[in-house]
């Protein structure tokens, strides 16, 4: 559409974009991304941009040599002209066939961005205050994925690491080489599931499904990130993605070991957990599914989030706190774990509540009490 | 009351009423411009307080300053103020110091409405500040307050933040009002329509606009409050609402709302680079219309905003071609303007600068916004720094700029006295060198992949945004420097001739400088 | 007197208050256009599909039934924040020809100690397919009435039309559970 020719003279005279983009790629501008209808609109979006170059360079051309040359300094004397006819129209209608020489390629690229028929595979991701949960249909796998860089990273009491921010607890696995169909929904407010590298943006809307698709080329192996891009409260920022491609074998041996993960999770949950295991477990559970609201220290956060220290609901009310963290509590931005807690974690992180930062009861919460509150 | 009006009404040659009474109670077009224009600026600097908090927490990585909870507040509150509490009442402001003085009118049609509107704004922003200081903070959403989470979601501030709304509504719909009824009936004789200033006509559409959709977005905030305290369901899916139908309500203000922001600094501009290149504006007649289509197609291409929100592909193409349309007429307005330049006699005052770097400066965002126009490649810059970047580089060095311009080019009319002009320059080029250096690198972070409404972002966006903070500390500081000069020129200075400037055309040069309290009582004729 | 808006004087012979008082009407007009929008988009979206919504119910009529084709239709369900119930569809998918009625089962129970009202949202993917979606009995027609405890079976009874489009093979149904307490009937 745009030879590299053209790219090296304009680059010359815009002395901007091309020779740093070069050096960093990935930092100045959009990624080209690994699927047939990323780079279509990589292209597009190079296309159009170069056509703004082009019509700035001619027009700022026109107008600079207009301030330098017909400048009252330099003697030069107003003429009145403040009409042409002729010359409106040619810039109503130039204009006009380059929108149209636009629009064509836009149209065609869209058509195929909402062509989502014939799916392999097929993943409903739900939004929700502040994390992302994936269930694959039809195939009984199904879990959470939250951000795993710390707070501490976050507040810089340690160093950040690689992948701050963009960085999670389990990534979305998919294969290679098989169309990928995202039904896409909300748990609470509106999020936007973004992944740049496949280009697949859209928002999740509580109460309606909205559906997009991707298809990754067997050889495109590897980790994409992205994160929500619709403001969703108060950490929105810290909502990442992390789609992980493997290919079509791999991904078949990676959801029987979810499901035989999953199995070997219930069985674990009837064995014997001492209070030792339960609290090193607990503040990893903590740390990570918790602290963004309630603090690391179990302080709270303003007037939304309540703390969790000297709290009676974790000093004295086992039940109610079980019951809270099974349920979530309505109209708070307190949900339900019993979905994306197993039953072992969901026993750990109370009874590291119910001894953490004061809070000494003493008191052990099991396993078996949940599989029992369950009931 | 009743002496403030008297005195106006008996069309005496005596000035002012004394004290603060004269600034409550006036009803002198005048006056009341001069309070809408403080107004703005001090919202300005208030709204500009709360970017630079934004951006200080964004220079390094990682939460340093501020809570991510406070941060969006301040981005919420950053919007509200300077959409409703800087950028339009500013041109309110020089509608009402202008518009009369243009059009040869003795005032604005309704003046004690006038001070109503004004003195309306002062309390609903006192309320919208005030919610900073409650418990439960100021509102959070952003200024585009998406349902469910400015309703379900929200926090108890939403409230106050709604009657805010009501009121700023109110508010520029009688100021709307007074303007086009001053248009339509007090023009001087023989000032028809095709002959009045382009500033006057931006302006006369404008008001339209803001007649049209200022009372959907007070429809849309009473749907909140219905929802929030009546138990309506118009945005809860649970009772049969949806949320989607908030953004299409939303934008069916909000992209009118955009074009009330930047007509009248197209207006503003057509005054002033004729001005300066002593040359008639070109292509008169195609301005006009040109603003008119810009009007009218604003009116059907709000679902733009919403991409990606999961409509039908016949809907996205729709609002993708009549979005592109746009660039038409606008491009129109551009080639316009360099045709104006073009052989003409320029120099280069501090009001022409602001207005050149307005033309190259707003067509950078009028660019950028013609790629958001793509449908397809909007789902890349769709809620990223690019749209930022974007929208900034109209509405900053777009509108922003305008209304400086607008300032240093009629404050010589307003106070007698000409400007510093190496300080108006030194002024420029700060503000100029601040706003690239802010809004210019977030292109890059946007495309890259930086989401907006952040308060922390990952590592490879560091160093665009810690250049971004720098610029906007250059940027939020030279307006100390606009401040200092507006003070100077007020209290003294080179006296101005009555024309100001040597190629000044219409009636408000005709005056006196500074303008008397009553101007054109009786009306001027014009050729 | 300027401000003595009754009297025109310019050249227009227009009077101030007269066009005044037009604008005003105007802003309120456009106030009411603004809750007009709302009955205005939920005829959009019935013509458009947009979000996938789809209608309430149908006479059932035994149709052609376009037994050359077979499409599978997925459920998925969802809960809402604060919404505690059990809440699955019985099968996750079936396969069926347009036309063809077809009755499936969602399970709904109340873990709670309180007796609770839910309202299930209906949303169908690719939306496009909303407007051939016929139900003739859904539980998402009608609020749902749980006591403390206690579960139940709910039915969808449906048919696509067989003016279904060629490309379509895979239908989502999805069902999003809210807590409708607050709008209970």
């Amino acid at each position: 559409m745009f030879s590299r020719a053209w790219q090296r003279l304009s680059s010359v005279v815009l002395g901007l974009v091309s020779a740093p983009a070069a050096m960093a790629d990935w930092e100045l501008n959009m990624p080209r991304g690994i699927t047939e209808v990323s780079q279509s609109i990589y292209e597009l979006h190079m296309l159009i941009f170069w056509i703004c170059v082009w019509i700035g360079v001619v027009v700022f051309g026109v107008m600079f040599y207009s301030i330098f040359k017909h400048r009252k300094s330099k003697g030069a004397v107003a003429s009145q002209f403040h009409e042409s006819l002729g010359l409106e129209l040619l810039w109503t209608a130039v204009p006009t066939v380059i929108l149209i020489a636009m629009a064509v390629p836009a149209t065609t690229v869209l058509i195929q961005m909402y062509d989502t028929t014939n799916s392999a595979v097929d993943i409903k991701i739900t939004g929700h205050q502040w994390k992302w949960q994936y269930d694959y249909l039809g195939e009984d796998v199904g879990f959470f994925s939250n951000l795993s860089t710390t707070t501490d990273e976050i507040y810089n009491r340690t160093e950040k690491g690689e992948n701050y921010l963009l960085e999670v607890d389990k990534h979305v696995v998919v294969p290679t080489g098989q169309k990928l169909r995202f039904l896409i929904t909300s748990n609470d407010v509106i999020h936007a599931w973004w992944v740049p590298e496949i280009a697949v943006k859209k928002d999740a809307i509580p109460g309606y499904i909205n559906e997009s698709w991707a298809l990754i080329p067997e050889g495109q192996e590897g980790l994409y990130r992205g994160q929500c891009a619709e403001l969703c409260g108060v950490q929105h920022g810290f909502m990442p993605i992390v789609l992980e491609a493997v290919t079509a074998d791999e991904y078949q041996a990676w959801l029987d070991d979810q499901r035989a993960g999953k199995i070997a999770e219930a069985a674990a949950a009837l064995g014997d957990f001492s209070y030792d295991e339960l609290m090193v477990e607990g503040a990893e559970v903590y740390a990570r599914s918790c602290a963004g609201c309630h603090g690391t220290e179990g302080q709270g956060m303003g007037s939304v989030f309540p703390a969790l220290a000297g709290s009676p609901i974790a000093i004295n009310d086992m039940a109610g706190h079980i019951d809270i963290v099974l349920n979530g509590k309505a109209g708070t931005a307190m949900q339900s774990f019993s979905a994306q807690l197993s039953d072992v974690e969901i026993a750990a992180v109370i009874t590291y509540e119910r001894n953490a930062w004061g809070n000494d009861t003493g008191e052990t919460v099991t396993p078996q009490m949940i599989i029992d509150a369950k009931k | 009351m009743t002496t403030a009006t008297a005195s106006h009404d008996d069309h005496g040659h005596h000035g002012p009423a004394k004290g603060i009474m004269r600034w409550v109670l006036t009803t002198n077009h005048k006056d009341i411009g001069t309070l809408y224009l403080w107004f703005a600026f001090t919202m300005l600097l208030t709204g500009g307080v709360m970017a630079l908090i934004v951006r200080t927490e964004l220079f390094q990585p990682g939460m340093q300053l501020i809570e991510p909870e406070f941060y969006n507040q301040m981005t919420t509150m950053h919007g509200l103020i300077m959409v409703f509490g800087a950028i339009m009442p500013a041109f309110v402001g020089l509608a009402n110091w202008m518009v009369p003085l243009m059009i040869g009118a003795p005032d604005m049609a309704l003046p004690r409405m006038n001070n109503w509107s004004f003195w309306i704004l002062p309390f609903a922003f006192g309320m919208l500040l005030f919610t900073l200081f409650t418990e439960a903070g100021a509102p959070n959403f952003g200024w585009t307050f998406y349902a469910p989470l400015s309703t379900t979601y929200a926090p108890s501030s939403v409230t106050y933040f709604i009657f805010g709304v009501h009121m700023m509504g109110i508010s520029s719909i009688m100021g709307a009002i007074n303007i086009i009824v001053t248009i339509l009936n007090l023009r001087a004789p023989g000032m028809t329509l095709m002959k009045m200033p382009l500033f006057v006509w931006t302006w006369f559409i404008t008001a339209y606009l803001l007649v049209a959709v200022m009372p959907v977005l007070a429809g849309v905030v009473t749907m909140m409050l219905m929802d929030i305290h009546f138990g309506t369901s118009f945005f809860d899916a649970a009772g049969g609402g949806d949320p989607v139908l908030f953004q299409h309500v939303f934008w069916f203000f909000g992209h009118p709302e955009v074009y009330i922001m930047i007509l009248p600094a197209f207006g503003i501009v057509s005054q002033i680079i004729p001005t300066f290149a002593r040359k008639p504006l070109f292509g008169y007649a195609s301005m006009v219309y040109a603003t008119s289509s810009i009007a009218f197609l604003s009116f059907i291409v709000w679902a733009h905003h919403m991409f990606t929100v999961g409509m039908p592909l016949q809907t996205e193409l729709f609002f993708m071609y009549a979005t592109m349309l746009i660039a038409i007429p606008t491009g129109v307005k551009v080639f316009n303007w360099v045709s104006t330049m073009f052989r003409g006699s320029m120099t280069f005052e501090t009001p022409m600068l602001f207005a050149l770097a307005f033309v190259v400066l707003f067509t950078i965002g009028g660019f950028s916004g013609l790629m958001l126009a793509i449908a397809p490649a909007d789902f890349q810059y769709h809620d990223t720094y690019f749209v930022v970047a974007h929208f900034h580089y109209v509405l900053v060095p777009g509108a922003l700029f305008g209304i400086i311009a607008g300032v240093y080019y009629w404050l010589p009319k307003w106070t007698g006295n000409y400007y510093n002009e190496k300080l108006g320059k030194f002024h420029f080029w700060m503000s100029f060198i601040g706003v690239n250096v802010t809004f210019f690198p977030m292109h890059f972070v946007g495309l890259a992949g930086m989401p907006r409404r952040i308060p922390d972002y990952a590592l490879q966006f560091a160093d665009f945004n810690a250049i971004a903070t720098v610029g906007a500390f250059i940027f939020g500081f030279s307006q100390l420097i606009f401040l200092f000069i507006l003070i100077k020129t007020i209290r003294g200075g080179e006296k101005a001739t009555d024309q100001v400037w040597e190629g000044a055309e219409g009636l408000e040069w005709t005056i006196p400088s500074p303008a008397p309290y009553h101007t054109f009582a009786e009306a001027p004729h014009v050729k | 007197m300027k401000s003595d808006s009754s009297k025109p004087d310019n050249q227009s012979g227009i009077k101030p208050k007269n066009t005044a008082l037009k604008l005003v009407l105007a802003a309120v007009a456009m106030f009411g256009f603004g809750f007009a929008l709302v009955p205005l988009y939920d005829v959009f979206c019935e013509i458009t599909g947009i979000n996938g919504k789809t209608a309430g119910p149908v006479e059932r009529v035994e149709q052609w039934v376009d037994t050359s084709r077979t499409i599978t239709v997925q459920f998925i369900t969802t809960n809402n924040a604060g919404m505690p119930w059990e809440f699955e569809a019985l099968q996750e998918e079936v396969e069926m020809h347009p036309g063809a009625w077809t009755q499936v089962e969602f399970w709904a129970l109340n873990p709670t100690t309180e007796d609770m009202v839910g309202q299930a949202v209906p949303s169908v993917s690719p939306s496009e397919v909303a407007q051939y979606v016929q139900k003739t009995e859904c539980f998402c027609f009608d609020q749902q009435k749980l006591k403390a405890g206690e579960g139940r079976k709910m039915p969808l009874i449906f048919s696509l039309d067989p003016e279904l489009p060629a490309h379509v093979r895979k239908v989502t149904m999805s069902y999003t559970l809210f807590d409708a307490g607050a709008f209970a009937e």
